[in-house]
């Protein structure tokens, strides 16, 4: 017997690829997603199992690498979160048709809630529009398991398979048995066949005859076929259910007692759906109830408009995570019991996400406003699109968009009387990703704007992987760096100004002479450069603090908290007569740039510059 | 029998508290005991100080997460939250929550409560207040006898946990497990005064 392990989902999906010889892997960070490839390259260190495992600068080309490695006959995989893959769907189309050599696993966290992304989109619609084969794991032990089916079928029938886990699936942890890993198995080989690899649309349309009879024969494979989970049931109405929902079922109809009153299909392989399994339902049973997230999929295959409820019905809401307390009134309701209505868990509003203390983005954020107070401020995907608490972000739409909407405001307001400052940001790792088309786009237009790149270094957000300036890789191994001011410059832009926002007094100078320059000449670039302090700690590197008091000069004004918002800012207002602000030592990051926030001057240094390093938070998880 | 065990646990905190950590202890433990256990967490966006809470299911369960009305216990590292997680608690729950005398609580169920903050800066590890909390709700489940099946899980389980988690890090283990300890003899004390 294997020895018991508890895995996060994204850690299981890694050991699932470790353990059916994948041999390449690539990623780009997002939520939920993000760990998958950090476990592969961890496994990959310590087992030595030579696989290639890498960060890639974007989703589309972490795609296109892993794809052109299954070309070569190796099982490679690509991992990302939902709006990843929109950002990968124009190779994810064209490779359905092209198929695969070796296995080709694509994994697409889909994030219903949403917890921490832009949509709720469903990827197995991507899936179904790209006619690629998906599956739909319902907790970490099947997201491994179905790692392997998802090879066998990818080779069986020549075509990339979607894995495609949910937020509750990735950030779950179970307990597994672990496998040993599979030997690395063939080289890499290529065999040439333009009219296959490099087809002209002629061939195309024989290529998509030969995916539509793929698909017939998918639809008929039983290892992925849906299952019946208590076959011992005769009766009328049954229960259709993929994923976590499936698995919040499952416990469910137990719990409420109604095991016995409705047949229980599990989908795993929601698309194709298989065509066995259409037929039996659809002659069986009088009602069916179909529960997935977070679109219709099954139930639009199942197209049965008198029998079939479900999303496209309007049986089961469309918008949100299908909670546990959900499911219970729609399974009660459906099985035709009473049960008192469970209150909804998730609604409550919690506390806000803030920037860390000590984050050199809000000191950014505070120049920014400074510099243009009535600017429009385009922003990104990334910690800093909680530069809203400070009012410092009006847009945030997708990867690489502050720079091309600060475009499109430009010229929208170009020939207004009151022509306002624009400033854009962008943290780091999205310049990388997407903004640098939209840089030269902006150049070539002569935009009229100024863009701050929020260089902390690392991509924050994520988990601090690192970008390609970085100069190591998803192990902590060595690689080329590339020079953030040179690329900047190289997208053609004449003003490129390096400068630590934490030099609070000189950053808000500079962005007053960039804003100026952005206003009359054109793009004026900001690289405004000091390193993430949560990924410095996780690195186990001290920094200098200052230690920061408040003087008896605060009137508990309550300026601070409110342009500043720092965590470790506390405001006491509930006594009118002894309004005041004080630093809440635990939180306070030591970063000193309060010290020129307060406009009266109520903050000064405790005592001079220690010039000892912060003992850092203990690292739980070192990465290098 | 330990294959008849079914517990449901809540841990909420704010990020930086360290949820994810004390949730991870206690299912190492449980896997240590050869229990089943399934949790779920908020990564991303949400721990950026916001609002965070992790579901423990320990026993023979398929879905990660808790139905509201079902969780046996509150494991709340901020006072704030026992308002917003009570009803996750299901009739005769208990609630052990990270919280100073002054703090007033309007919900049903058994609570304890300790000034984890206040005891965590007193043992000099203000960053392990949730190991404080921790080792008090240990203390409350192994020390009162009508509690005796409020935990799958013992002090020696946990430290067992800690052990096998860190084994490369003396260092780190023991500053772990003095903040345990610190939160369990809290409560052992108090009992014997």
């Amino acid at each position: 017997m294997g020895q018991r392990r508890l895995l996060l989902g994204n850690e299981a999906i890694a050991r699932g690829l470790a353990e059916n010889g994948c041999r390449m892997a690539t990623s780009y960070p997002g939520t939920p997603a993000s760990e998958i490839l950090a476990a592969a390259a961890e496994l990959n260190l310590r087992e030595k199992l030579g696989m290639h495992v890498q960060w890639a600068v974007n989703e589309k080309v972490a795609f296109e690498i892993a794809y052109a490695g299954c070309m070569a006959g190796l099982r490679t995989a690509v991992s990302m979160k939902q709006v990843g893959l929109n950002v990968a769907s124009d190779p994810f189309m064209s490779a359905a048709y092209m198929g695969v050599k070796g296995g080709f696993v694509v994994i697409s966290a889909d994030d219903p809630g949403p917890h921490s992304s832009q949509t709720e989109q469903d990827s197995r619609l991507l899936a179904m529009a790209a006619k690629v084969p998906v599956l739909d794991p319902d907790s970490p032990r099947q997201a491994r398991e179905m790692i392997g089916t998802g090879y066998a079928l990818s080779e069986a029938f020549q075509t990339p398979v979607m894995l495609r886990p949910t937020t509750r699936v990735c950030h779950s942890r179970q307990d597994m048995e672990l496998h040993p890993f599979a030997a690395a198995a063939g080289e890499a080989k290529f065999d040439r066949d333009p009219a296959r690899w490099a087809a002209t649309p002629r061939f195309r349309h024989r290529l998509h005859l030969e995916l539509e009879g793929k698909l017939a024969g998918l639809a008929a494979y039983a290892p992925t076929a849906p299952v019946r989970l208590n076959p011992e049931v005769s009766a009328r109405k049954a229960v259709v259910a993929s994923g976590v929902a499936a698995a919040h079922t499952r416990e469910l109809l137990q719990a409420l007692g109604i095991w016995q009153k409705v047949a229980f299909y599990q989908v795993r392989q929601p698309f194709p759906l298989h065509a066995g399994f259409m037929e039996e339902l659809l002659s069986a049973f009088r009602d069916i109830l179909v529960l997935e997230e977070t679109t219709g999929v099954i139930e639009m295959q199942l197209a049965d408009r008198r029998r079939v409820r479900g999303k496209q019905s309007g049986a089961v809401p469309r918008v949100g995570e299908l909670t546990p307390e959900r499911l219970q009134a729609l399974l009660a309701d459906f099985a035709g019991i009473r049960t008192t209505a469970a209150a909804a868990a998730t609604d409550t509003p919690g506390r806000r996400p803030t920037l860390c203390a000590g984050c050199p983005h809000r000191a950014s954020f505070f120049a920014i406003k400074k510099a243009a107070p009535r600017g429009i401020y385009t922003s990104d995907i990334g910690c800093y699109t909680l530069g809203m608490n400070l009012a410092a972000v009006d847009t945030v739409l997708c990867m690489g968009a502050a720079i091309t909407q600060a475009a499109g405001f430009y010229h929208a307001f170009r020939n207004h009387p009151k022509r306002p400052d624009i400033v854009a940001t962008i943290g780091d790792s999205t310049f990388f990703h997407a903004g640098v088309p939209g840089l030269i786009d902006a150049v070539v237009q002569r935009v009229k704007f100024t863009l701050v790149i929020l260089d902390n270094r690392t991509t924050g957000m994520t988990g601090n992987q690192p970008t390609p300036a970085s100069g190591f890789g998803a192990s902590g191994e060595p690689l080329a760096a590339v020079d953030l001011e040179a690329l900047v410059r190289g997208c053609g832009v004449d003003y490129c100004r390096t400068a630590d926002p934490y030099e609070l007094k000189d950053f808000i100078a500079l962005m007053k002479q960039a804003v100026a320059y952005g206003r009359e000449k054109g793009p004026a670039v900001v690289i405004a450069r000091h390193p993430c302090l949560l990924d410095r700690a996780r690195r186990g590197e001290g920094r200098k603090t200052v230690a920061v008091r408040i003087s008896e000069r605060c009137d508990g004004c309550g300026y601070c908290v409110k342009n500043f918002e720092c965590p470790a800012l506390v405001h006491h207002a509930e006594d009118k007569s002894h309004r005041h602000t004080s630093i809440d030592p635990l939180l306070c990051a030591g970063c000193g740039v309060c010290l020129h926030v307060c406009p009266k001057g109520s903050f000064e240094i405790d005592q001079p510059e220690t010039g000892e390093t912060k003992k850092p938070r203990p690292a739980r998880k070192r990465r290098s | 029998m330990t294959a008849a065990v079914r517990q449901q646990i809540l841990i909420s905190g704010v990020g930086g508290q360290g949820v994810l950590f004390v949730t991870r202890l206690l299912a190492e433990a449980a896997i240590l005991r050869g229990l089943p256990v399934f949790t779920s967490e908020t990564h991303g966006m949400a721990q950026r100080g916001g609002t965070v809470v992790s579901h423990l299911k320990i026993g023979d369960f398929h879905s990660p997460l808790i139905r509201a009305g079902q969780a046996d216990g509150l494991l709340v590292l901020k006072a704030e939250n026992v308002a917003q997680h009570a009803l996750f608690l299901k009739p005769g729950g208990w609630i052990t929550v990270n919280a100073g005398e002054e703090a007033a609580f309007d919900v049903p169920g058994k609570i304890s409560r300790i000034d984890a903050d206040r005891l965590s800066q007193e043992v000099g590890q203000p960053k392990s207040l949730n190991l404080v909390v921790l080792g008090f709700a240990l203390a409350v489940a192994e020390k009162m006898k009508k509690n005796s099946d409020r935990l799958f899980c013992s002090l020696a389980d946990i430290e067992a946990a800690v052990a096998s988690g860190s084994e490369n890090k003396p260092q780190q283990a023991a500053a772990f497990l003095k903040a345990i300890r610190s939160g369990y003899d809290a409560f052992v004390q108090n009992i014997t005064v």
